[in-house]
């Protein structure tokens, strides 16, 4: 392994950070364990339209984007011998001999419009061809999402997978002790940047979900002393309550159509079930009728079935529901005596869950099909998995030093990206799907 | 393409819906306000100001705790629960919120749940006494309001309890 490579990306992403500044403010790369073989690819500095750019290293962003996801190995600046901005300056067989297989290099460039438009070019070092070149073109204060962008097309191109960079997630932070706590509903750039309150409490927010859409959050507010589940636009910021029933309303998610919402609700003797309800029309169903507490539910993407928390065998176990009518749950997860808050892979085929793993809570992944298990967090309280849109990524939180964080995992468990909050705790990440 | 996508998952979620006979119709929800978005615990917000309550040496406790993943009522809490359900016996026009809580180890919202049943362990006490059901209600905040901050079992024991609240 690179260590140099390591140590130079860190600094690379903790002076991206000192340009931005935003609530969370200390982000660190940390290689849980080897990668096998990441891609060596340099990323070299884009040429720049000064000021328009905002002083944004796009290239810095690229490159880090890229290695986040535990597939590529950026090149160190300082071991460039050349800074081409175009192909036909690359030096194609000197870049070989540094042991590239790819180089990207590129341009930012202001319109006469006022917009600044990114054009890469994707070398493969190997046969020496131009292989992609991706470009994009936008409002100035877009240039870091375009930055994303081109990162999603160069790890397709190069891995055969679309890209996650250019998306967002949503979190829970808390500030204060209890039981005096400040609670914020925040929605952020995949890599922690740009984060926005979208709903700031005294009493617990929690349970983020998004809409397939990516334009609203399902969440539990207990401002009114109880639980209530509210539906929000995260752009006009208008909400509403769509359940506020007698007891527990808890644990939304939304159906993959965007028309329904799972839920979670006791009645007033407490008996934890799970519903569905019509957004438009209001309507309840019950999908589960069981003296346990059933909750946690997530939908499998195609819709067909949900898959949820019960305790009903003596301790918390996954199972799957049907929604083909009348079905019955079966058991899902049979490894271990704590299996929990389930969430399935955009394509349908592996489970998250949060797990007690040796005495620790941890997220682990059970692959549906064959029932094989794999832990893939390394915390003592990890919680709340979520995938990335492209199936290549978990995010989650975890706990370090007494202090909610999240960190993002590659599903080979190699790679973790982490990110730590300025003051107080984050905690409920949940991916949100890909922006148009 | 991916319209295509959407409205066949739509479609699907329509046929299924269909498949759904009126006669299998699901057991009725927990609430009789279903189609109107339900609002009933909203309207309990409007008379749950907290309140100082009853003092005295056993009713002036308003903790109960609780075991590790249990939800039974410990001996040594008997007698606290026995007094606050004998005063609500006695002044019926008397409402208390039963808020239950969980330690922080494991799921959140599975910890709602676990929150939620040792409030109703405690709501089963009191009603056993003769208390009116309408004088009590309960809520779980899980993990989300520790009395104290910590993860270790000092703090985990002091955060698994049932606060009894009085009412205005």
């Amino acid at each position: 392994m690179n260590v140099r490579m390591k140590k130079l990306a860190t600094a690379l992403l903790l002076a991206a950070l000192g340009i931005s500044g935003p609530a969370l403010a200390q982000l660190q790369v940390t290689v849980t364990s080897g990668v096998t073989d990441p891609i060596p690819i340099a990323i070299v500095p884009f040429s720049r339209a000064v000021p328009a750019d905002g002083g944004l290293d796009v290239a810095e962003v690229i490159q880090r984007d890229l290695e986040s996801s535990g597939r590529f190995k950026g090149m160190a600046r300082t071991d460039m011998l050349t800074k081409p901005t175009t192909f036909a300056e690359v030096d194609v067989a000197g870049w070989k001999q540094q042991r590239n297989d790819y180089v990207v290099v590129g341009r930012v460039t202001a319109l006469a419009s006022g917009d600044l438009t990114i054009e890469s070019e994707v070398v493969n070092v190997l046969n020496g061809l131009r292989v992609a070149g991706p470009r994009w073109t936008g409002k100035p204060a877009f240039l870091r999402n375009g930055s994303h962008r081109i990162a999603d097309a160069i790890y397709e191109k190069i891995i055969g997978v679309r890209g996650a960079f250019a998306t967002r997630i949503a979190y829970i932070s808390v500030d204060g002790q209890p039981p005096k706590q400040r609670f914020q509903l925040i929605v952020a750039d995949a890599d922690g940047f740009n984060p926005q309150v979208i709903l700031e409490k005294d009493r617990p927010l929690m349970s983020p979900s998004w809409s397939p859409d990516g334009t609203m959050l399902a969440y539990v507010s207990f401002e009114t002393k109880v639980s209530a589940v509210y539906v929000q636009n995260i752009y006009t910021k208008q909400r509403s309550r769509v359940s506020a029933r007698a007891g527990i309303n808890g644990a939304p998610t939304w159906s993959p159509d965007g028309k329904k919402l799972a839920l979670t609700l006791s009645g007033s003797n407490g008996n934890l079930d799970i519903y569905l309800l019509d957004l438009t029309s209001q309507q309840l169903t019950r999908l589960t009728d069981d003296p346990g507490i059933d909750t946690e539910a997530s939908f499998a993407p195609d819709g067909s079935a949900v898959y949820f928390t019960s305790d009903r065998p003596g301790s918390p176990q996954v199972y799957r529901v049907g929604l083909g009518g009348n079905e019955r749950p079966k058991r899902v997860t049979f490894t271990g005596s704590y299996n929990a808050r389930p969430r399935v892979s955009p394509d349908g085929k592996q489970l998250a869950v949060l797990t007690l793993d040796e005495g620790a809570y941890r997220v682990a992944l059970q692959d549906l099909a064959s029932g094989t298990v794999s832990v893939l967090s390394k915390g003592r309280q990890d919680e709340s998995p979520s995938f990335a849109p492209n199936g290549a990524m978990v995010i989650l939180a975890g706990r370090e030093r007494g202090r909610g964080v999240l960190q993002t995992v590659s599903i080979d468990g190699q790679t973790s990206l982490r990110l730590n909050a300025d003051a107080g705790e984050v905690r409920e990440p949940v991916w949100g799907p890909y922006q148009k | 393409m991916k319209l295509v996508n959407a409205v066949f998952v739509a479609s699907f979620m329509l046929l299924a819906g269909c498949k759904t006979k009126p006669t299998e119709a699901p057991p009725p929800p927990p609430t009789q306000t279903d189609n109107t978005g339900a609002v009933d615990n909203a309207a309990g917000s409007v008379d749950d100001t907290d309140a100082a309550g009853p003092s005295g040496e056993l009713l002036s406790k308003r903790v109960i705790y609780f075991d590790f993943d249990r939800a039974d009522i410990r001996a040594d809490s008997q007698s606290v629960v026995a007094a606050h359900a004998q005063y609500l016996a006695k002044n019926p026009s008397q409402k208390v919120r039963l808020e239950g809580h969980a330690d922080e180890r494991g799921s959140r919202e599975y910890n709602i749940g676990l929150g939620e049943r040792r409030g109703q362990a405690v709501r089963r006490a009191i009603l056993l006494q003769g208390v009116a059901e309408g004088q009590l209600s309960t809520v779980s905040y899980g993990e989300e309001r520790p009395a104290v901050a910590g993860s270790d079992e000092q703090a985990y024991a002091l955060n698994r309890r049932v606060e009894i609240v009085y009412l205005k």
